[in-house]
């Protein structure tokens, strides 16, 4: 049929065409790919290159046929690597742990307890997140110096522990938890506290768990508060670490060196987001932003 | 029920003392501060009131760069981030296979430290005595000259920045953006399709107005953020950022309360104030012209 | 346009080391000019697979389909001049009515390009024709279900489609309006005369406004006949079964001598009809009540319902627990009786094989 024939010059055009957009597509996506992956493939081969062949090298190479670890060792020999990680466990650890306690007893306070005020004191804390840090960072830089608090864990602690918005998260979450669960466990004659940590913990999990992982990258990639608090490298987390290394960490600037150290500090995270890729992923498209 | 009333106080006891302490009562004194003059952190004492520190700042040649640094900032990266996080997740969601792949390539951004990879960045992008670095190798390949982006001139040194910084936030905006696609119901491309419209159609008339709050979202957070950049600064350029001419507004608030040229709290504030005042404008003009548009 | 399908397969291959499905099995009929069509079965029996490939979102395995002369099987969606209403109707939601309504015309290229006048015009012309044009300024969401049900058809309509395609209309409607729309979609279509063909699990629906429906069940074609005709001559047990409120009441019975037995009462004569086991359907109306009729049953209640009686009765040969015969509400049927007697009208009885549930055919006297 004379129909047909055109029909499938316009059925082979047009699948031409899809062919073309999706190769187009797919090349597009991988472009951004390698230019996401770029940067640690080369931190990657550059902490393996020694010393003399990195700086050798006027023509970067795009490959190394004599790895070392070398510049391993020299990031946790040559500077406290292992402390600023210490540090940075400690911190991160600690200050979740405070953060969870004081904002679950907060978000179930609003979400279950009722008492007066509690709208008034809600609104004021909504309020609250519309401010910035930058605005209350200068008066706590001033508090925690007057409390002598410098160079302390509990000085990078302090103003770290609470979030208005994971309140308002949790909140959210536990106000949907249905009342009649309350209700019921208060007629056994359960606490609020048992109740608190045996109902609505394990039922409202997935949020925690989230908060919680946010909260552990924020404290790990933190930079801004530990670098105005902390001027001794026996209290630099890995953020500030890594900054006192570019600027005077190995003596001369050994680019290698450096680049095993931001290997080392890059690892643990990449680590936690690729078991938790879901969960964290979910959780960001949640409520999370960058900084 | 005085009990109820003691007992739910208690819940909120420890949020309530931290807010206070570490944000509250900073609210408050910040303005203070703000307005005292001369104020000396060491004698704890001020020789008066009013508008001096801010006029004083808006004076300081370094605080103008840092202005001039940020809103160049904010003004590409803005737009270039937003329009490129939206052309990723389109493409994104119109593939199947590596999909997954992709996604979590894209994400890993988002979870490294911005001051570590940032130094990566910094010695792919520096020239040096000993090498020209990876990208005025490519700009070699290409036939151009070779330019040192960290030391070298303003624009240089402006495009690696926003170079970084896209790179650093497009991870949270290609998230958005792909779960926003997704969750368009199937069957208004369907419909469309029925009709016999064209893609671009489908795009401009269906996919965007479905996303457009969300695109909404990321313009208003994407411009509050920018705005407040510094690590990524610091990443690149060092601590010193005057010196390099790189400041922005949150690093000259945080030069002024401590490091070298640190220790007025006064001046600090009223540049925090400043940047509080223009994130407020510019947020409050994004949400008039959502409202305007919305109506339309 | 008549629009007929030939051997039309499809095949969704199996995931995860899991068989494929055939969701649609060799498919043929022929659907004429200018009907409506209900196309019957249960959920998940491949219904809306069908429609997908009429309307070309789903690509056959196999198979052709014309409308008309015209083989559309390899046709893109929007070149088969199909129109479709969607389950959840697809209503766009930042659009108003008459945005929606336009929404198909404005797609059109080249010479089919009409001006602002005439879309406007056709729009309009279709908003009349399904009664909304009250409320082209609304946005969706300020409408009730069945509104956006009618401006999901006359976007379907605007476009002045060969062929209408309907995915379940009727279903997020509640009973009242449902009734309404099914009578308003009847009406629409004898206007228009653009055949129809729409999709759903409601055989009463289906039943009450189709000129022809088609049954299907598991991927595979069963029947197609006018509503009454399938009813009255299904092919099978399963049609039987599926259509019809109350359902068909089934036993199993056995033929000796051409006679019918259930149990161990003598019902009918069916003359032709080898000795054998039997499944036997009666149509709830097929009963007669009539002291020492030849099918005795122990009677449970009787329901009234105001036009006529619905008997509720055992007997040990029926698969189901009970009977459920409907008889007039003049006949008078003590209560307090346990055994009764029906009489059973030959032409509401069906003969199935047992195992393949295939009709057996009599000769009714």
């Amino acid at each position: 049929m004379e129909q047909s024939a055109e029909f499938n010059r316009a059925r082979r055009a047009e699948r031409l065409q899809n062919g073309t957009r999706k190769t187009l597509t797919y090349l597009l996506l991988s472009v951004w790919a390698l230019i996401v992956l770029f940067p640690f493939y080369w931190m990657l081969l550059s902490s393996v290159k020694s010393y003399s062949a990195y700086n050798g090298e006027f023509i970067p190479k795009f490959f190394t046929l004599n790895p070392t670890l070398q510049n391993y060792v020299d990031a946790f020999s040559a500077v406290p690597l292992g402390r600023y990680f210490f540090n940075t466990f400690v911190f991160t650890v600690i200050t979740t742990a405070l953060m969870l306690v004081v904002i679950v007893l907060a978000a179930y306070a609003f979400a279950r307890l009722n008492f007066r005020g509690k709208n008034l004191v809600f609104t004021l804390f909504l309020a609250l997140m519309m401010i910035p840090n930058e605005l209350v960072i200068i008066t706590n830089f001033v508090t925690i110096t007057n409390w002598n608090l410098r160079n302390t864990f509990l000085g990078l602690i302090l103003p770290s522990v609470t979030s208005v918005f994971y309140i308002y998260l949790l909140r959210e979450n536990f106000a949907q938890v249905p009342a009649e669960l309350y209700y019921a466990a208060k007629v056994d004659g359960t606490s609020d506290m048992k109740y608190l940590w045996k109902v609505m913990l394990p039922i409202c999990r997935p949020t925690v768990v989230t908060v919680v992982i946010l909260k552990v990258i924020e404290c790990w990639n933190s930079y801004v508060w530990p670098r105005l608090i902390t001027d001794k490298e026996s209290h630099f987390l890995v953020s500030n670490g890594i900054q006192a290394i570019r600027e005077n960490g190995f003596g001369r600037e050994n680019i290698p060196a450096m680049m095993a150290a931001v290997v080392v500090i890059s690892v643990p995270l990449i680590v936690l987001f690729l078991i938790f890729r879901k969960k964290i992923m979910e959780g960001v498209s949640r409520g999370g932003t960058k900084g | 029920m005085e009990n109820r009333d003691t007992k739910a106080w208690l819940y909120l006891l420890p949020a309530i003392l931290f807010l206070g302490v570490f944000m509250i009562y900073p609210l408050v004194d910040v303005v203070v501060y703000s307005f005292e003059q001369g104020y000396n952190s060491a004698s704890q004492s001020f020789s008066g009131v009013g508008f001096f520190n801010f006029s004083y700042v808006l004076r300081d040649p370094y605080f103008l760069q840092a202005l001039k640094n940020t809103f160049i900032l904010v003004i590409i990266t803005v737009p270039v981030s937003t329009a490129f996080a939206l052309l990723i997740s389109v493409a994104l969601s119109s593939i199947k296979k590596l999909q997954d792949l992709f996604q979590t390539v894209y994400f890993l951004p988002y979870v490294t430290n911005t001051l570590a990879v940032g130094l990566v960045f910094m010695i792919l992008f520096k020239r040096t005595p000993y090498s020209d670095g990876l990208v005025n190798l490519l700009i070699g390949w290409f036939g151009g000259e070779a330019v040192d982006f960290i030391d070298g001139p303003y624009w240089a040194k402006m495009f690696v920045l926003c170079f970084y910084t896209v790179w650093v936030v497009l991870p949270f905006k290609i998230l958005v953006l792909t779960s926003a696609l997704a969750s368009v119901d199937r069957n208004y491309y369907n419909a469309a399709r029925v009709d016999g419209t064209s893609r671009g159609r489908i795009f401009r008339k269906i996919t965007l107005p479905m996303i457009s709050p969300m695109l909404f979202y990321l313009v208003i957070t994407g411009f509050i953020g920018a705005f407040k950049a510094y690590s990524d600064a610091v990443a690149l350029f060092g601590t010193n950022l005057n010196a390099a001419g790189m400041n922005t507004i949150v690093g000259y608030v945080y030069d002024m309360l401590y490091g070298n040229s640190g220790g007025y709290p006064s001046f600090a504030s009223a540049a925090a104030i400043l940047l509080f005042l223009i994130v407020l404008t510019i947020t409050c003009i994004n949400l008039l012209v959502k409202n305007r548009s919305a109506k339309n | 346009m008549k629009v007929v399908l030939q051997n039309l397969t499809k095949q969704f291959p199996g995931r995860n080391k899991q068989p494929g499905v055939t969701a649609v099995n060799n498919f043929n009929f022929e659907i004429p000019d200018g009907e409506l069509i209900g196309l019957l079965g249960p959920s998940g029996c491949g219904k809306s697979t069908v429609l997908n490939m009429l309307c070309g979102l789903q690509k056959p395995s196999a198979g052709r389909i014309f409308f008309g002369e015209e083989d559309v099987t390899d046709l893109p969606p929007e070149k088969r001049g199909v129109g479709m209403v969607f389950q959840n109707y697809a209503l766009y939601p930042h659009l108003t009515v008459l945005q929606n309504i336009l929404f198909p015309l404005q797609n059109l290229k080249g010479e089919q390009k009409l001006s602002k006048q005439e879309m406007t015009d056709r729009a309009l012309e279709a908003a009349k024709l399904v009664q909304i044009d009250m409320l082209l300024d609304r946005k969706p969401s300020e409408l009730s279900g069945g509104q956006q049900q009618r401006v999901a058809i006359a976007r379907a309509l605007v476009k002045m489609p060969r062929v209408l395609l309907l995915d379940e209309p009727l279903s997020n409607l509640d009973a009242r309006l449902r009734l309404q729309t099914r009578e308003e979609i009847r009406r629409i279509q004898q206007e228009t005369h653009i055949t129809t063909i729409f999709v759903t699990h409601d055989q009463e629906e289906a039943m009450s406004i189709s000129d022809h429906i088609v049954v299907m069940n598991a991927g595979v074609f069963q029947q197609m006949g006018k509503p009454q005709e399938v009813y009255d001559d299904p092919v099978n047990l399963f049609v039987a079964k599926f259509l019809g409120t109350p359902p068909i009441n089934v036993f199993d019975g056995e033929v000796r001598g051409e006679a019918l037995f259930i149990g161990a009462d003598r019902v009918l004569d069916v003359p032709g009809v080898r000795d054998g086991a039997v499944t036997v359907g009666i149509r709830p109306e097929g009963f007669l009540l009539r002291d020492g009729g030849a099918l005795r049953c122990r009677l449970k209640a009787v329901e009234i319902m105001g036009r006529d009686k619905s008997i509720v009765a055992e007997n040990p040969a029926c698969q189901s627990p009970t009977i459920r015969a409907i008889i007039s509400a003049e006949v008078s049927c003590d209560v307090s009786q346990t055994e009764i007697g029906f009489d059973i009208k030959p032409q509401k009885l069906c003969l199935f094989e047992p195992e393949s549930g295939a009709r057996i055919r009599f000769a009714a006297k």
